[in-house]
């Protein structure tokens, strides 16, 4: 029988790790591992939506599975086509509500409750330090953040995770991000995500982590760090980690109460390479279409018309990228021609939103504002394009007919760049507003 | 047998548009397979054509639909430079068989008779006379393969109920 090293008593040379390696390490029960290394290791947490979990149930069904391993650790969130969309989504939803009721699935988060899953799973308090994380869905890859190790997976995956608590990894080898200084004005997390990709290539990572450090992490605030590491997988990347620090531990508080453990890269860890940026000189950055590694300051795209303004998503949606882009479209205008669509990514954020007045200011200035949903960022529902429209959004992706038809064009912007945008109905840095 | 060649980065938007995900049935996925990067594709595939792909292919979404979709239609296996890597191990834990050979997707034109023999990686191009030898598979990721799926393999090892 094939099991993977974890289970052999091979010897492996000791060796400085990474973060990453560290956390896989301790999930696999091993001392050490080294990159290339394939270990079946435990997991903290098994997510699915309201697209992939469909297919696990099946494929868990199919297989003849009886029971999930641990009916606390599994999350089902429907976010992608609700509240439903039409009657296939919502036949689609009934299996996983079926499926979550029939194993007390703790973590069931329906229409009212549901947020956008990556920035549920924090908020709820079911992603920490140290812990491993696997979801069906490309995003997972958020909660790299808070210190943990997650990734996205597909639907088998996470039937097998459901049902043993346990997923195979291939030990990856890193990036080391190194950050310096402090963001300028009106620059935030999802320029220097778009920056790295830009500098990396949409491949640049493929394999491997992207491990942040240096002394620019600090100035970083949990929502960009959010963003950050949301869009790892943008670089091919398994997981986008940052390293614990008070404004991590600020975040947890009120939120985890269970025992969590800060991994800290060895000294000595061997990185594949290094990349640094220095944040003080970044620029606000947008990606053209189709690639989301296509990117250029926006002084350089600047007066590009667009038709259509997304403010929101796993990305982009959450309480900080609201205040910004509220803070520029306070008591201006959406521009003649310009749909305008802001989405709050969970309920706590909508209301939190809704308290500081910035959903005033979205709907004053001519926007529409939506309950939380995935919606327009996969070309689902509530802001879908049509031939030949332009969109600038907060999303992560802007590959061919993502949001429309193949005609239709995506720019990927920060929250700041979108309002500023929405307000001239065209590409516009937010300085200038 | 035919040959579908793509560029790089196919991404799992242009495999299956999220538009057709809520239909997960094996036909209707295989019927819009590759819709918006080649039109002609799920109307013209057969049982036993073969695509190839360049560097990161099945980039982006996470959704298992993308290998589905493709292992529908009856594709006999994709040859890529890279392979993105959840489409990676979604294909191996579908059982779908995906070979990483650079040199293979140079080396491979449309309207070329490709075979493929997964024991020994070897990709041989019959037009060509050229053979070229894809990275093996670890000896657990074939254990996977060899049961038809991750889930399969689990239950063989007794450890999923």
């Amino acid at each position: 029988m094939n099991v993977p090293n974890n289970l052999r008593n091979e010897e492996v040379r000791l060796m400085g790790m990474t973060m990453t390696q560290k956390i896989l390490a301790r999930a696999a029960g091993l001392d050490q591992v080294q990159a290339g290394q394939l270990l079946e290791g435990k997991l903290d947490l098994v997510l699915g939506n309201d697209i992939t979990t469909p297919v696990a149930i099946k494929e868990f069904e199919k297989a003849g599975l009886s029971t999930v391993f641990d009916q606390d650790k599994i999350a089902i969130v429907l976010d992608h086509s609700t509240p439903c969309k039409d009657i296939k989504s919502a036949q689609l939803c009934a299996i996983c509500r079926d499926f979550a009721h029939k194993h007390h699935i703790t973590h069931f988060y329906d229409v009212g409750q549901m947020g956008i899953e990556h920035a549920l799973i924090p908020e709820k308090g079911l992603a920490a330090p140290g812990e491993v994380i696997i979801g069906a869905d490309s995003h997972t890859c958020t909660y790299g953040a808070l210190g943990a190790f997650s990734t996205g997976v597909g639907s088998t995956d996470m039937a097998a995770g459901m049902a043993t608590g346990l997923a195979w990894f291939k030990v990856p080898q890193a990036i080391q991000v190194k950050l310096t200084g402090k963001l300028s004005p009106y620059v935030s997390g999802k320029d220097v995500v778009l920056h790295l990709i830009g500098m990396i290539g949409v491949d640049g990572a493929l394999y491997q982590s992207l491990e942040f450090c240096g002394d620019g992490v600090a100035s970083l605030e949990m929502d960009d760090r959010f963003t950050i590491c949301n869009m790892a997988i943008e670089a091919g990347a398994k997981n986008g980690i940052f390293p614990v620090d008070e404004k991590t531990v600020e975040y947890l508080n009120g939120r985890v109460e269970r025992a969590w453990t800060a991994f800290e890269a060895d000294e000595d860890a061997v990185y594949a390479r290094t990349v640094e940026i220095d944040l003080s000189t970044l620029r606000p950055t947008v990606a053209l279409p189709h690639l989301p590694s296509n990117t250029q300051p926006v002084d350089e795209v600047a007066g590009k018309p667009i038709q259509q303004v997304v403010i929101g998503s796993c990305t982009n949606g959450r309480l900080k990228d609201l205040r910004e882009a509220a803070a520029i479209l306070r008591g201006k205008k959406v521009a003649d021609g310009v749909r305008c669509i802001v989405i709050p990514a969970t309920q706590q954020i909508y209301l939190q939103a809704m308290e500081e007045g910035l959903i005033a200011d979205f709907i004053q200035a001519g926007a529409a504002v939506s309950t939380p949903t995935c919606g327009p960022c996969l070309g689902g529902h509530m802001g879908v394009l049509s031939d030949n429209e332009w969109a600038i959004a907060t999303t992560n992706r802007n590959f061919v007919g993502r949001m429309g038809p193949t005609s239709s064009m995506i720019i990927l912007a920060s929250p700041a760049v979108a309002a500023a945008s929405a307000i001239t109905g065209v590409v516009t840095d937010p300085a200038t507003i | 047998m035919k040959i579908y060649k793509y560029g790089d980065n196919v991404d799992t938007d242009v495999i299956i548009p999220a538009r057709y995900l809520n239909a997960p049935d094996e036909k209707s996925l295989a019927s819009h397979c590759m819709e918006d990067i080649d039109a002609d594709f799920a109307t013209t595939v057969e049982p036993g054509d073969i695509v190839v792909g360049g560097s990161n292919f099945g980039c982006g979404s996470s959704r298992e639909h993308a290998p589905l979709a493709i292992k529908a239609c009856g594709v006999k296996c994709v040859i890529a430079k890279s392979f993105a890597r959840i489409f990676y191990r979604n294909a191996i834990n579908i059982g779908f068989p995906i070979m990483e050979c650079p040199e293979a997707v140079d080396g491979i034109s449309p309207g070329d008779s490709v075979t493929v023999d997964f024991a020994t990686g070897v990709i041989e191009n019959e037009t060509t006379g050229q053979t070229f030898q894809a990275a093996p598979f670890p000896e657990f990721v074939n254990g996977i393969i060899e049961h038809g799926g991750l889930l399969h393999s689990l239950k063989a090892r007794g450890i999923a109920k």
